[in-house]
């Protein structure tokens, strides 16, 4: 098989050298490949190409550090059903249903075809989500819990379908699209610049840095202009800090589940210091505006440095204490041990990556894998892991990474000396016919974007993937045979972006 | 004079333990939190609401927050504070509470299934089963108590001060404790139930009151307290009955027990798994047939 081997730190893929192949060939060597633990497909779409339907997979490699780049095409209106890939790999199922809702592009003995995101631009417009086919079980001891699409709570709406036997789960389904905004054609719909990074932040508000990060890539990429070390090192300081922030904020979330007030009341007044430490470096708690293309607004200065090292390790320690209490008590480990398992054997069954995979022990971090930025060169990361994969090991993934997070902070600026940092570049022409991927580890997994530019170097394709598509599914597993009122931690314990899915 | 005194000291209890156990949690989070008679005034605001019916309920639905505040205030009509005289008591009353308690849960769990949410079906399932569970550990309780001073009303137990009397004394705290946990289990408390909770998966008490609304859902509030009230006077009054068997003491002592401990352990532990409650609960029953038997033990005078 020929693939277009690159890794992520190059730039921008020429179109032309995207090897186009047979779908029979692809099909056939990634039976094969994506049988192995290391390999995982970061994205896979069609895209119009004039008068055909071309369709990119891009593979991750994690023990080579390298993406595999290829695609095959056919006719727009073409009805002849492709072997499904999903039948073999589950994970594929996000992807194959996305292509099928868009185009209906029939997918021969796919295992679960169901409409993904109710996109405003899919083929079949009566399939609604309001006559979602949940799945269903007949049984004289079993009843359905509807629960949403609208919660309690200032969450976002999604349908969750639980069919249980008394208080026991026997399986869950979780219908999402309410939250569709068409962010993906909106990134085409216009040539600003500045709209398109503004858009990027708010794809999901809990990684507004995040996609701002790998927006900023992609476009710097397809521009064929390496950010300075400088602005690097800023964007990694960024990312980390909303890594700290939101897993913060979840391990005060936690608490509060199983009432526990001391982990509570601790974890918000520190997420607040967190989130206020970036609100004083770039005018916003999230984040925003911090990050844009070839440039900042917003560039470090020396008091800013030392605000930020000094707030930092003042956090990293009032953390590491409210840590040993959780850890030292019997009621909170009673709750989260053991509870909402998804073994690693799983994981990488249904594709699950980011902390949630890292709990159980799978090997999932771009930080480690395909590292950029800082961790390409300044820092070797060394990925945390946990083994048991259940809520416990998911809430030290975090406690853990925060310190880390705040060790490669303090890292990065110890050396950091402040200098000029140009002003974002807003007009800078992209490369035509080009294709640029751009992955990073949000803090909830693997982020990854990807720009293809036409022949005036306009974006004409621009694709999203937030962690949040794959876990859901491993959230609807985590709860299989669990106590529907342990549902609320098992939820809190992933803690999904629900727009980030839909987009 | 006594008998309205009485009245008015549990009212009083039941309105003041809710406030202490706020101020209990927002002192431990080292919060300012809400003021100590915030959730009157939110209950005033409900009394001063409407309230909105679903229309797949029925009438039940509709009279069961009366029923329930009702059995609630007869139940609390029964209890003496310390060296006071109750409204209403006969022999065997102790029973009698014991079921009209029974009968405001009953009408609730009614009332809940009534609304055929599969959140409230879910809540009033729970409600049942914890409800079945404690019932043994109340009724091993109030034979403790009878059995130890011979009667079984509550008026002629908590009659006068006994003399001083260790093995009394042992039985007296021991039967404290027990309706203290009982407490926690009766008026939903951590870490059998949460109250503060928005998660209706994990509710018990508040999933079955998810469709009442204003005046209804202040009648199931204060009726809540009263019962909370109840079980503190008589876990302070066993306490009074070997010391200091005076209506001024028991009523503060009663408040702040209950309330002190609920703010404590709300605010330091976290809650039971759901299928943890069972054995939670069902300890309590253990327990209370132990002191029951080491009450018997004790008044045969057996040295230990």
């Amino acid at each position: 098989m020929d693939y277009y081997i690159t890794d992520n730190l190059s730039g921008a893929i020429p179109l032309k050298e995207i090897p186009e192949v047979e779908y029979a060939a692809l099909y056939d060597d990634l039976k094969e490949r994506l049988k192995q633990d290391s390999v995982h497909v970061a994205h896979y779409f069609a895209t119009p190409d004039g008068n055909r339907l071309r369709f990119y997979i891009i593979i991750l490699d994690d023990s080579k550090h390298s993406i595999l780049v290829a695609s095959y095409a056919m006719e727009y209106y073409d009805d002849v059903a492709l072997p499904s890939l999903t039948a073999l790999h589950p994970a594929m199922h996000v992807f194959e249903r996305e292509i099928s809702e868009l185009y209906n592009v029939e997918f021969d003995s796919m295992p679960w075809n169901k409409p993904l995101r109710f996109s405003f631009d899919r083929r079949n417009r009566n399939s609604t989500i309001d006559n979602y086919p949940f799945y269903t079980i007949e049984g004289e001891s079993l009843h359905e819990v509807n629960v949403g699409p609208i919660h309690a709570g200032i969450i976002e709406p999604g349908a969750f379908r639980f069919i249980c036997n008394g208080e026991n789960v026997l399986h869950l389904e979780i219908a999402l699209g309410y939250q569709h905004r068409g962010i993906e054609h909106e990134f085409i719909s216009t040539n600003n610049r500045l709209r398109q990074t503004l858009l990027a932040e708010s794809i999901a508000g809990d990684s507004a840095v995040s996609h701002a990060t790998a927006f900023a890539t992609a476009i710097e990429k397809l521009c064929g202009k390496n950010a300075p070390d400088n602005l690097v090192i800023e964007r990694c300081v960024g990312l980390e800090l909303e890594r700290m922030a939101m897993h913060i904020a979840d391990t005060g979330a936690l608490s509060t589940d199983v009432a526990y007030q001391l982990g509570q009341v601790a974890c918000e007044a520190l997420r607040t210091m967190t989130i206020n430490t970036t609100q004083a470096w770039c005018g916003n708690r999230f984040g925003k505006g911090l990050i844009r293309p070839c440039g900042s607004n917003k560039p470090l200065t020396a008091e800013k440095v030392e605000m930020i090292r000094k707030n930092v390790n003042e956090i990293a320690r009032r953390y590491s204490e409210v840590v040993d209490d959780i850890c030292s008590s019997p009621t909170l480990l009673s709750r989260f041990e053991q509870c909402g398992t998804v073994p690693r054997t799983e994981i990488y069954r249904i594709g699950a990556v980011g902390m949630a995979a890292r709990a159980a022990g799978a090997k999932r971090d771009i930080r480690a894998s395909h590292p950029y930025g800082c961790f390409a060169d300044k820092i070797s990361h060394q990925s945390i892991k946990e083994h048991t994969g259940d809520v416990m090991a998911r809430l030290m993934i975090r406690c853990r990474e925060v310190a880390q997070s705040a060790s490669y902070i303090e890292q990065m600026l110890a050396a950091y000396h402040p200098t000029a940092i140009p002003q974002p570049d807003y007009d800078i022409k992209l490369n035509p016919e080009a294709m640029a991927i751009s992955l990073l580890e949000g803090w909830r997994g693997e982020i990854c974007h990807v720009a293809i530019t036409n022949i005036d170097g306009e974006i004409s394709t621009y694709k999203v993937k937030d962690p949040s598509l794959h876990n859901w599914l491993a959230l609807a597993i985590a709860v299989r045979g669990e106590g529907i009122s342990d549902f609320p931690i098992c939820n809190k314990s992933f803690n999904l972006s629900y727009c980030g899915h839909d987009l | 004079m006594g008998i309205a005194l009485n009245t008015l000291l549990i009212l009083l209890t039941a309105l003041a333990i809710p406030g202490v156990i706020n101020r209990t949690r927002a002192l431990l989070a080292g919060r300012k939190g809400i003021p100590f008679v915030q959730h009157l005034r939110n209950v005033n605001l409900l009394l001063h609401k409407g309230s909105v019916y679903s229309t797949t309920t029925t009438a039940l639905f509709r009279i069961a927050p009366a029923i329930y505040i009702g059995a609630a205030i007869v139940a609390t009509l029964f209890i003496p504070v310390a060296d006071l005289n109750p409204l209403i008591s006969f022999e065997g009353d102790m029973v009698c509470f014991a079921y009209t308690l029974a009968l405001a849960r009953t009408i609730l769990i009614l009332a809940a299934m009534d609304t055929g949410s599969s959140f409230e079906g879910m809540g009033a399932a729970r409600e049942a089963l914890y409800g079945a569970l404690i019932e043994p550990a109340l009724m091993i309780a109030f034979a403790t108590l009878a059995m130890f001073c011979g009667y079984t009303s509550f008026a002629d137990i908590f009659a006068q001060e006994q003399s001083f009397n260790l093995n009394l004394t042992i039985v007296m705290f021991l039967v404290a404790y027990l309706f203290i946990r009982i407490t926690f289990v009766e008026s939903g408390r951590v870490p059998v139930d949460d109250p503060r909770t928005h998660l209706e998966l994990t509710m018990i008490h508040e999933v079955m009151c998810l469709d009442y609304s204003g005046i209804d859902m202040a009648l199931i509030h204060i009726a809540g307290w009263l019962k909370s009230a109840c079980f503190a006077m008589i876990a302070a009054n066993a306490v009074a009955a070997t010391f200091c068997f005076h209506w001024w003491f028991a009523t503060p002592f009663a408040i702040l027990l209950t309330g002190i401990t609920i703010g404590v352990v709300e605010s330091t532990q976290a809650r039971n798994k759901l299928v943890r409650n069972t054995t939670f609960i069902v300890t309590i029953s253990a327990l209370a047939a132990l002191i029951f038997f080491l009450g018997y033990l004790l008044q045969l005078d057996i040295n230990i």
